[in-house]
């Protein structure tokens, strides 16, 4: 079997072409290995071999963000290399992010797995760990060794397409993906164990990191709410009766837009919902409950709202995923404005 | 309070004239079950069936499970405030069918029923298909509003379970364990220098297909309060939900609740267990603050060092869970939540609805989004139709060969929040 093909990244630092006054060096890509490329090498063994080097000064990427990132690719493309390494980095902010950003890009546009090494406190490790594997890495170059060690056996694993292990097997930054199995206790012994750990100042291992939360912050109060055009969207499942497109009564895969124009009021006989999180029985009887049709009818007649919007957007809430939320609104979010809508209510259950 | 459980271990079940339990099998008078079913009016008609462990079987759409116990000595009887009069449980000694249950199906209530195959990769996430079941299979009388008719199948399973349980009074159990807890006071004079730790135990209470009921009580309309941890093993808490069948609790959890009986496990010797506070997950935000307050201050006042929280469902309850921990944790108490993810098919989302940093110590059933494909069955008790509409399922989910494509969420007890199974989930 031929040897897996390698593009690595470096900086113009561990090029050995200069430190900060060089940090503008324009990309540059080299036959074979540069600097650290020869552990990596050495580390490869007969599996792998670095085919060529790219060298970019830190600067010059991160000013020339899109230009660099493009140069770079068309460099990696060339080689049509089966794994694309980046750095390590260690604590060096600006070279981290570098080796973070034209990782993914190179993962994104060349569809070929990549990985790259840093401190956990580079800011390029926080930008960018859910989205490529970062091995962790002490903070200076005098880790390179074990840095290597880490990641050379870890990047044919990923060339290869072997199953990855968790995140503590194999040193890289957890990406947050959640993934099941069965443990060897179950889980009230588990919180029993752990709660004995923590009364009595033990380390303790949470099963569950509390994640970074996306707070929204709500957008200026609306200057003319009685000349503004207002859309209702929901995540109460509310549908017309029947549920027409099969919205998921939890774990919505999709979302629904439904004609109200000239509808004044939601009846037990035309709408209902679809939700399977909440007691559906006072939706079903009225679904205005939810989706509040006839208050905002009633409002557009009296003046005190220009008009409601022609369509509604609905979804089910109940254990749908972030990411699906966020898509589906990205989606109509286009829609709602290119129709010139100025306000949205949007209900929850 | 001190409760002996005399544990007869059920090997196996089969019908038979007089229901009785004799060398380790329960057998079961099917006339004499539909009868006692059928008195009440707004049930139609009942099928009563056998589900054994490793048989190519699939109920669906559970509502409950319940054990059946029977109380032997010691005031009340099992179910309180439900079947029985509302005496306090929990002292005495209660016989339990080990190894058997009743299992609750029939004509899908709402959403939220969930699924139980005996054999296959789905056996592997429901405790339920390691006993043998007595599966009552009701049909509601036509017209039946959904409030009455999940109340008419709730009150059937504890029926016979009751009914079952009866048959083992006079049974001598393979084995008794002793649970004893003691008033607050004597119970810190008995272990001065152990961590003193409780109990908070959050139940779902939303309405339709989400209630819980505690000596009859809906549990929506209850303050947070105490209770003996004994209490329970005599059916002090009933459910009512199975809503996201996954992470609901059956009456079979409550019966069995594992953070109870891990906490006993090491009662007197690493913590010393002094108590037990339920409390409730309203939908209304004054209901979760005022609940957690109180949670919150029925701690300090117990003067516990540690707590375990354990959380009934997600999303919605997730600010509840939340909130306890959060509140507690600032009362100077350490607390370890029990909860389950919601992460996404892929797992790449956030799993809860709600975070706080104070919630350092999370134990978690796994992700309930994660997809199962589950084989066709011999024989399906129950009926298949409603798995493409029910959480967990979508269109598409039943196969024309009968194999079914569903989230975890849609088997009966997979992610339990009590602890109850060794499935967790780590992130990659």
């Amino acid at each position: 079997m031929s040897k897996i093909k390698v593009v690595h990244y470096i900086n113009q630092f561990f090029a050995g072409i200069g430190g900060e006054e060089k940090a503008d060096y324009k990309p540059e890509v080299r036959e074979g290995i540069v600097g650290p490329g020869m552990e990596f090498n050495k580390r490869f063994g007969d599996e792998a071999e670095i085919v060529a080097t790219v060298i970019c000064g830190d600067s010059y990427f991160n000013e020339n963000l899109e230009e660099a990132q493009a140069e770079v690719i068309e460099m990696v493309k060339k080689y049509n290399p089966d794994i694309f390494v980046a750095g390590p980095a260690f604590n060096a902010g600006r070279y981290g992010v570098a080796c973070g950003t034209i990782a993914d890009a190179v993962q994104n546009e060349l569809g070929i797995p990549v990985l790259t090494g840093m401190y956990e406190e580079n800011p390029g490790a926080d930008m960018f760990k859910k989205s490529v594997y970062i091995i962790s890495t002490k903070n200076s170059a005098a880790g390179m060794r074990k840095a290597v060690k880490a990641m050379a056996p870890f990047a044919i694993k990923l060339a290869k397409g072997e199953e990855i292990g968790a995140p503590d097997e194999e040193g890289y930054f957890s990406r947050g993906i959640r993934k099941n199995y069965f443990a060897e206790k179950r889980g009230a012994a588990r919180a029993v164990d752990m709660l004995v750990k923590k009364l009595t100042g033990q380390d303790f291992t949470t099963e569950f990191p509390m994640p970074d939360f996306d707070r929204v912050d709500p957008n200026p109060a609306v200057k003319d709410i009685s000349k503004a055009k207002i859309a209702l969207v929901t995540s109460g499942g509310i549908v017309p009766k029947g549920n027409p497109d099969h919205i998921e009564s939890s774990s919505a895969s999709k979302y629904g837009k439904y004609d109200i124009d000239g509808v004044m009021d939601l009846t037990e006989e035309t709408y209902e919902t679809a939700h399977g999180g909440y007691d559906p029985t006072y939706a079903n009887n009225d679904s205005d409950r939810v989706l509040p049709v006839d208050v905002l009818r009633d409002m557009e007649k009296e003046g005190k709202i220009g008009e409601l919007y022609k369509y509604f957007y609905t979804t089910t809430g109940n254990g749908t995923a972030v990411a699906s939320s966020k898509a589906f609104a990205a989606e109509f979010a286009k829609e709602l404005v290119a129709d010139g809508v100025d306000a949205v209510i949007l209900t929850s259950t | 309070m001190r409760l002996e459980l005399g544990n007869i271990l059920i090997k196996d079940v089969q019908f038979g004239d007089v229901t009785k339990v004799e060398n380790n099998t329960l057998f079961v008078n099917k006339e004499e079950l539909i009868n006692l079913i059928c008195e009440d009016e707004n049930i139609k008609s009942v099928e009563v069936e056998l589900a054994k462990p490793g048989e190519s079987t699939r109920i669906t759409p559970v509502k409950d499970v319940i054990e059946p116990r029977v109380k032997v000595e010691g005031p009340g009887g099992i179910f309180p405030g439900v079947l029985s009069k509302v005496d306090t449980v929990g002292s005495g000694k209660t016989h339990v069918l080990k190894g058997a249950a009743v299992v609750t199906t029939g004509k899908v209530v709402g959403f939220q029923e969930g699924i139980v195959d005996m054999t296959g990769p789905g056996a592997e996430y429901t405790p339920f298909s390691k006993l043998n079941n007595v599966v009552l299979v009701c049909q509601p009388k036509d017209g039946l509003k959904q409030h009455e008719h999940e109340k008419a199948l709730r009150m059937a399973g504890l029926k016979s379970a009751a009914y079952l349980g009866e048959a083992g009074k006079d049974v001598t159990p393979d084995e008794v364990k002793e649970y004893e807890s003691l008033p607050l006071l004597k119970s810190v004079e008995k272990y001065p220098n152990l961590p003193k730790v409780a109990y908070v135990q959050m139940l779902q209470s939303q309405g339709l297909l989400h209630d819980t009921y505690v000596y009859g009580v809906d549990a929506k309309q209850t303050l947070s309060t105490l209770i003996n941890p004994t209490e329970i093993m005599d059916g002090a808490i009933i459910s009512g939900n199975c809503v996201s069948a996954c992470d609901k609790n059956t009456t079979y959890h409550h019966l069995n609740n594992p953070i109870i009986h891990d906490l006993f496990e090491k009662h007197g010797k690493e913590v010393n267990f002094v108590g037990m506070i339920i409390t409730n997950e309203n939908v209304y935000l004054a209901d979760k603050e005022r609940s957690s307050n109180w949670a919150a201050k029925l701690s300090e006042y117990l003067g516990v060092d540690g707590v375990v929280i354990s959380q009934e469902g997600f999303g919605n309850p997730d600010t509840d869970l939340i909130m306890n921990c959060v509140k507690i944790e600032k009362k100077g108490i350490k607390t370890v939540i029990v909860t389950d993810e919601y992460a996404g098919r892929d797992g790449a989302s956030q799993s809860l609805a709600d975070a706080d940093s104070l919630a350092n110590a999370v134990v978690t059933g796994g992700n309930a989004n994660e997809v199962i494909e589950l084989p066709p069955m011999d024989k399906i008790i129950g009926y298949t139709q409603p798995v493409n509409s029910i959480a967990g399922g979508f269109d598409g989910s039943l196969k024309e060969d009968g194999s079914i494509v569903v989230e975890l969420q849609a088997i009966t007890g997979a992610t339990n929040e009590l602890g109850f199974n060794k499935l967790t989930a780590k992130g990659y």
